[in-house]
């Protein structure tokens, strides 16, 4: 590329940023908004005034709801994201039925819920949180008198698109893990071939899901996603390979023990169980709560929260390996290992030394002879 | 009068040791990248060393094993794949029996044979089976380096559905169970070295062996 060339100037529309700061939002903050999303879509610059204006009032319908969830993912993006950015989003978005946040209550929010479905059918945004149980006939969730199974497949069928927030409604999550006695699945699972985005985590990350509202925002569909069905500007990389510690890894520096200097000194928590190298999410770049922080940062290995089978394979959270199936909780694969390795050794030693003790079954004896 | 046999033509010999020579280099740096025994201080690769090693070997224990597999039906008889399943001729099946008996110390008489003996050769069936297993396990793993890739894309339905921690317990697993079969095959090569007298340790090494054709 010729370096004397200068790249186009990126300008988003004096009207633009008027009507944001009309609203309240500085030009810095909307700016600071469009910039950072557009970075978190991997989208070029270029993008970066189309994405400022399709955050144009497009009142998009949005029905929020839960089944077998914890609310985190509600609050992980009512809360800790920039005031700003929540600002813009539910300023552009029109949210018509969320339970964390909504006011009305009973009958009269039931009746808000279905009679958007009814409105936006087929033009709506679905959010699900939470995995659906769908043991015991559905019985185990009932939202208003209906069973999570029932109301989530029709407002996943006349949705325009649905975001699976956090690791439960991605893949099962908690619920979901052995032996899991309600029978829980993934929205995917529920419906399969539905229009769906996943975006697991622990919670989800704020920051991609609001990314992918914007992405549906800006060009009217969702996101490019892997096989898993997760965004892959999100979740295109593995952690453990954008980790900050990184480089004491491939040096080999590990810190072995919590709050030992090497943890102390940003030293690879791999031996302390990290699951960064079996986890693809965009953690290390993104962090969470406004780029302050995550996990690894803070001094505790990944635990692999978004990856499908969490809690069932990434446990113990301090161990690198899974359980054994079948051997007791203290048993690690190199204890059996070296167990069946050592019982190995000791069975063929018996064996040697019985047969080095055994007359009259070799070959070609009748035709030894001795040197004298 | 002893015959002095060519047995184990060069691609046996040669896939064999590069087989043994991966095996223990795979064995002792994949240990060392699970368990992470060698520290070292700023500025080092040390981890980095170990999992290209372990990266290098593993391809050439691929190459290996795909030509010990080629082999398999270009070679001569002790070489080919039926020499791995013993049970399909009668007398495969009899001197399975008679060798099974002669290890367990309930039958006498040794199954004399030019090539493997019929226990031996299973054992290398599940070996085979096991390497396969390595193999595809070890690159699907390793394949997750590059989510958007070739490698990835092949190995993604495995995956998916076996999940990787998985995958990872089963490769460390397999790898135990390669130790296991190691000590295992040293002994009997060492057993059958001192009981057949015919060369069997050094057999590997030149291709030959010195059968008695009356014990056959």
């Amino acid at each position: 590329m010729n370096s004397e060339q200068i790249p186009e100037p990126i300008s988003i529309p004096e009207e633009i940023l008027q009507k944001w700061e009309a609203k309240g939002v500085s030009r810095r903050d909307f700016m600071k908004f469009c910039t950072a999303v557009t970075a978190t879509l991997a989208l070029p610059v270029s993008f970066i005034p189309q994405v400022a204006a399709a955050m144009d009032d497009q009142r998009l319908p949005v029905i929020w709801v839960e089944y077998q969830s914890c609310s985190g993912d509600s609050e992980a993006f009512l809360r800790a994201n920039q005031p700003t950015a929540a600002e813009i989003i539910l300023d552009v978005i029109s949210l018509e039925y969320a339970e964390v946040v909504m006011a009305a209550a009973g009958h009269q929010a039931e009746q808000a819920k279905w009679a958007a479905m009814e409105k936006y059918k087929g033009k709506y945004l679905l959010i699900v949180e939470g995995s659906i149980p769908t043991g015991a006939g559905g019985a185990y969730c009932t939202v208003g008198g209906e069973s999570a199974v029932d109301s989530a497949k029709k407002l996943i069928q006349n949705a325009a698109a649905t975001i699976t927030v956090g690791t439960c409604a991605s893949f099962g999550g908690i619920p979901a893990a052995a032996p899991n006695p309600t029978g829980a699945v993934s929205v995917r699972e529920l419906v399969p071939g539905a229009a769906i985005v996943n975006l697991p985590g622990c919670p989800v990350n704020a920051e991609n899901l609001t990314a992918t509202i914007v992405h549906f925002l800006t060009f009217g569909k969702l996101p490019a996603v892997d096989a898993l069905g997760r965004p892959k500007f999100a979740y295109g990389k593995r952690i453990h390979d954008n980790c900050e510690r990184r480089a004491h890894f491939d040096a080999g520096q590990y810190a072995e023990d919590f709050g030992d200097a090497a943890q102390r000194q940003g030293h690879c928590l791999y031996k302390l169980g990290c699951k960064g190298p079996e986890t693809f999410h965009n953690c290390p770049t993104i962090r969470y709560n406004e780029g302050t922080s995550w996990p690894i940062m803070a001094g505790h290995g990944c635990i692999g929260c978004s990856e499908p089978g969490f809690w069932d394979t990434m446990t113990p959270f301090y161990r690198r390996l899974p359980q054994v199936p079948g051997f007791g909780i203290e048993a690690t694969a190199d204890k059996i290992g070296l167990g069946l390795v050592a019982a190995t050794a000791a069975a063929f030693a018996a064996h040697g030394i019985a047969s080095a003790c055994r007359k009259g079954d070799a070959m070609e004896s009748d035709k030894l002879k001795r040197e004298e | 009068m002893l015959e002095i046999r060519y047995v184990w033509e060069w691609p046996v010999r040669i896939t064999h040791w590069v087989n043994a020579l991966c095996v223990v280099v795979l064995a002792l740096t994949g240990f060392a990248i699970g368990t992470p025994i060698l520290v070292a201080g700023d500025g080092s690769y040390v981890m980095g060393w170990v999992r290209f090693v372990h990266y290098v070997a593993a391809y050439a224990f691929t190459v290996s094993v795909l030509a010990r597999f080629y082999w398999m039906f270009a070679g001569n008889h002790h070489a080919s794949w039926r020499a791995f399943i013993p049970w399909t001729t009668a007398v495969g099946r009899r001197n399975f029996v008679k060798m099974l008996r002669y290890y367990t110390f309930t039958g006498k008489q040794i199954s004399y044979e030019v090539g493997h003996n019929p226990v031996a050769a299973l054992a290398y069936a599940g070996i085979f089976a096991l390497f396969v297993f390595q193999i595809v396990s070890g690159f699907a793993l390793y394949s997750q380096y590059n989510p958007g890739g070739f490698m990835a894309g092949l190995f993604a339905p495995l995956l998916n559905l076996v999940g990787n921690q998985w995958l990872r317990l089963g490769h460390h697993g397999v790898m135990w169970l390669l130790l296991g079969f190691f000590i295992n095959h040293v002994y009997s090569g060492w057993l059958m070295d001192v009981k057949e007298r015919n060369g069997t340790m050094s057999g590997i090494v030149s291709g030959y062996r010195f059968i008695e054709p009356r014990d056959l």
